[in-house]
C-alpha cells in the first residue's frame, strides 16, 4: 500500500502542477472552457433553428400558383382556394408560361387549355397543364402539394360521374393504401441531432489538445524538459502525470459542452415540431458517461503526437490534424449505413456514436455492448498509455 | 564526488566523446573547459542521466549512473545548459514543485524554498510568474530548483551564457560558497577567463577527449607557457572556439 502511494506521489504532483499551469494559460483556458463548451453549442442551436424553421415553412407556407385562363374552370380554381393555395390570375399561352418558369417569375403555371371546357362536359379525361422547373429541388414539395390537391378534384368528379350513373364508386378503390409512420418523437429527432455525438467527442479532444502540447512539445521548447528528467523519478510517471492532466481538462471540457447542449434544447423548443429533445438531466449524464472512457485514450494519443514533434508548431499542426480521427468511423458508418451491432461496439469513436444516438432515441442499450464499447476504449487508452510511457524513456526526446 | 571513467557516445556514425575519463572531489569547484562542440554537453548529460552511455560509467558519491540512474539523480542538482522554468507558476512555485519531485513533504519543500529564496535575495520576485522574468532572474529560480534537495554535487553547464556581468559575479559568489560548504561543484564552460578565475582543478576537452587534466599550475607546467590563455591554445592546438 504505501509502495504504491510512493509510486503514484510524482504522478500526482505532475498532475497538479499541469494542471495549476493550464488554468492560468489563457490559450487553453479559452479552447478548454469556452470554444467547446460555448461556441459549439450556439452553432449548434443556429443549426438547429434553420433545419427547424426550413423544415416547418416548406408545409405551411401559403403556396401562389399562377392560373392561366381560370375563367375556363371556374370551380376548379374555386377548389384550389379552398386548399389554402392562392390564385394569381395570369393570360399565357404555352411558350409564356414556359418563359415564366424559367426566368422564375413563377414557380408554378397552371394553364387551362381551350378543350378542357369542351371535354369535360363530354365526360372526356379534361386536359391541364402544370409547368414546373423539376432541376430545381425547392419547387418539389410545393409541385407535389398542386398535385394533390388536384388529384383530389379529379377522383371527387369522377366518383360524382359514376354514382349518377348508378355505379358505387368504391368499385374505383380495389386496394385501400395507408401510411403508418413509426417514426417516435425522440427518433425524429435524432435526425437534427445525429451530429452531437460528434461534436462532444471533437470538443472533448479541443478541452486537452492545448494541454498535450504544452507539457510535452511545448516543456521541451521552453527547456524545462532537461531538468525535468533529472529528478528522481522514473520518466514514464511524468508523461502519466501529463496524459491524466489532459484527460481532466478533457473530460471538464466534455461535462461543459454537454451541460451547455443540454441547456441549448431546452430552449430550442424541438417539442413544438413534433421532435422530442429526449435531453434531460440523466440523458445528459448518460452521454457524458458514454464519451468518458474516450478520454484517456484521445490524452494518451494527442500526448504521443505532440510528444513526437520537434517543435511547438509542428505540434499544433500534426495535433490539431488527429482531431479528424474521430469523424473516420462516424463518415465510414454514415456512408455504409452501419447498424449498432456487439461487434461494432469495439471500434473507438463509432461506438460512442452509436450509443448517444440510442440515447437520443430513447432505446434500451443491451449491457453486453455498453460493456464492450467502455473496455475496448479504456483497455486502447491503457496501451496508448503505455507506449507513451515508453516513448517518453527514449533520448531523442530531448530534440 | 564525481568520477567518471571510459565514457563513450556516439549518434548514429558521428563520436560525440571518447574515453572520457575525469573527476571532481568535494570541496573544490572544477572546470569543464573546451571549444563549442568539443562534448562538454554531451559528458554532463551523461552523468546527470538523460543520456546513456555506449561504454564507461561514472559514478556520483560512488553511485554508478548506469546502475542506479534514480539513485544517482538524488546525489545531484543540475542547471543545464539553457534550463528553462515555467512560465506560469510563480519562481516559488517553480522551487516547491521539484522539490516535491525529489520526494521532499511538504513543509520540507516549503522551508527549503523559503532558504534558497533568502540565500539567492529572490523575496522581489518570489510570488511573481515567471514569465516576465530578466535572464538572472530566470537563472537564479533554475539555480535554485536546482539546488532545492540539498544535493552534494552541483552540475551546471554553461551557467553563465547570456548573463549580465551582475548575474555572473552573483553567480560565482554561489559557486564559492557552495565549494566552502564542501560541495562538489562542476561546471562547464568555453570562457577561459571564466574558468581561470573560479576552478580549481581544469578539464581541458577537445574532439571529444580529455586533452589535459589538473590545477591551473599543473596545466601551465604541462604546456611550457607562463600564460594560461596560451597553455590551453597549446594544448586544443587551435583557437578555434575559444572565447
Amino acid at each position: 500500500m504505501s509502495a504504491m502511494r510512493v509510486a503514484l506521489r510524482p504522478i500526482w504532483i505532475v498532475l497538479c502542477k499541469e494542471l495549476r499551469e493550464s488554468l492560468r494559460e489563457r490559450r487553453t483556458l479559452f479552447s478548454a472552457l469556452l470554444l467547446g463548451p460555448v461556441f459549439v453549442p450556439a452553432l449548434f442551436a443556429m443549426m438547429l433553428n434553420l433545419m427547424i424553421r426550413h423544415g416547418s415553412s416548406e408545409a405551411d407556407a401559403p403556396l401562389e400558383v399562377a392560373v392561366s385562363h381560370g375563367e375556363r374552370a371556374p370551380n376548379l380554381v374555386s377548389q384550389l382556394a379552398q386548399y389554402g393555395i392562392s390564385v394569381l390570375r395570369v393570360d399565357y399561352d404555352d411558350r409564356a408560361a414556359r418563359a415564366a418558369v424559367q426566368s422564375r417569375r413563377h414557380r408554378l403555371v397552371l394553364l387551362i387549355p381551350d378543350v378542357y371546357a369542351r371535354q369535360f362536359e363530354a365526360g372526356a379525361p379534361a386536359p391541364l397543364l402544370l409547368y414546373a422547373d423539376s432541376s430545381d429541388g425547392t419547387d418539389e414539395q410545393a409541385r407535389a402539394r398542386l398535385r394533390s390537391v388536384l388529384t383530389q378534384y379529379s377522383s371527387g368528379l369522377a366518383r360524382l360521374r359514376l354514382l349518377a350513373r348508378g355505379i358505387d364508386p368504391l368499385v374505383l378503390s380495389a386496394v385501400a393504401l395507408q401510411d403508418v409512420d413509426v417514426a417516435t418523437p425522440a427518433s425524429r429527432s435524432v435526425l437534427a441531432l445525429g451530429m452531437l455525438s460528434y461534436l462532444l467527442l471533437l470538443t472533448m479532444f479541443t478541452g486537452g489538445l492545448y494541454l498535450a502540447i504544452d507539457a510535452t512539445a511545448g516543456e521541451r521548447e521552453r527547456g524545462s524538459l532537461e531538468p525535468l528528467l533529472t529528478v528522481p523519478v522514473p520518466r514514464a510517471q511524468l508523461i502519466y502525470g501529463k496524459i491524466l492532466a489532459a484527460c481532466a481538462f478533457m473530460l471538464l471540457s466534455l461535462t461543459l459542452t454537454v451541460t451547455a447542449i443540454a441547456v441549448v434544447l431546452s430552449h430550442v423548443g424541438l417539442e413544438r415540431f413534433g421532435m422530442s429533445a429526449n435531453f434531460g438531466p440523466a440523458t445528459a449524464l448518460a452521454a457524458i458517461a458514454c464519451c468518458a472512457p474516450l478520454a484517456p485514450l484521445g490524452a494518451a494519443l494527442m500526448t504521443i503526437v505532440a510528444a513526437s514533434t520537434r517543435t511547438y508548431r509542428e505540434a499544433q499542426t500534426y495535433v490539431g490534424l488527429m482531431l479528424f480521427v474521430p469523424t473516420l468511423p462516424l463518415v465510414f458508418a454514415g456512408a455504409v449505413g452501419l447498424k449498432p451491432s456487439t461487434a461494432l461496439m469495439a471500434v473507438p469513436f463509432l461506438s460512442q456514436h452509436f450509443l448517444i444516438t440510442s440515447l437520443l432515441r430513447a432505446e434500451r442499450i443491451p449491457a453486453a455492448q455498453l460493456v464492450i464499447s467502455v473496455g475496448t476504449a479504456l483497455a486502447l487508452g491503457a496501451i496508448l498509455i503505455a507506449i507513451a510511457g515508453r516513448l517518453y524513456r527514449r533520448e531523442a526526446l530531448l530534440g | 564526488m564525481i568520477e567518471i571513467r571510459g565514457l563513450c557516445k556516439r549518434f548514429g556514425a558521428v563520436t560525440a566523446i571518447r574515453d572520457v575519463t575525469m573527476r571532481a572531489a568535494d570541496g573544490c569547484i572544477t572546470g569543464l573547459l573546451g571549444p563549442n562542440g568539443a562534448g562538454k554537453s554531451t559528458t554532463l548529460r551523461i552523468l546527470y542521466t538523460v543520456l546513456r552511455a555506449d561504454e564507461g560509467d561514472a559514478q556520483v558519491d560512488g553511485v554508478s549512473v548506469t546502475q542506479a540512474p534514480l539513485e544517482a539523480r538524488r546525489r545531484i542538482g543540475v542547471l543545464p545548459h539553457g534550463a528553462g522554468i515555467y512560465p506560469h507558476l510563480s519562481a516559488r512555485e517553480n522551487i516547491v514543485y521539484f522539490g516535491a519531485l525529489h520526494g521532499l513533504a511538504r513543509a520540507e519543500c516549503e522551508e527549503r524554498a523559503a532558504q534558497l529564496l533568502e540565500m539567492l535575495e529572490m523575496q522581489d520576485f518570489a510570488e511573481r510568474p515567471a514569465n516576465g522574468f530578466s535572464q538572472g532572474q530566470r537563472l537564479k529560480t533554475a539555480l535554485a530548483r536546482a539546488l532545492v534537495h540539498g544535493p552534494q554535487n552541483v552540475i551546471l553547464d554553461e551557467p553563465t551564457n547570456g548573463l549580465d556581468v551582475m548575474a555572473v559575479r552573483n553567480l560565482r559568489a554561489l559557486l564559492v560558497r557552495l565549494r566552502a560548504h564542501g560541495h562538489c561543484v562542476l561546471f562547464s564552460s568555453h570562457v577561459m577567463q571564466e574558468v581561470a578565475a573560479l576552478c580549481d582543478e581544469v578539464v581541458v576537452i577537445a574532439h571529444g577527449s580529455v586533452v589535459a587534466s589538473g590545477t591551473q599550475d599543473e596545466i601551465r607546467a604541462r604546456a611550457g607557457r607562463s600564460d594560461l590563455e596560451e597553455a590551453f591554445v597549446r594544448i586544443i592546438g587551435s583557437v578555434e572556439g575559444l572565447a
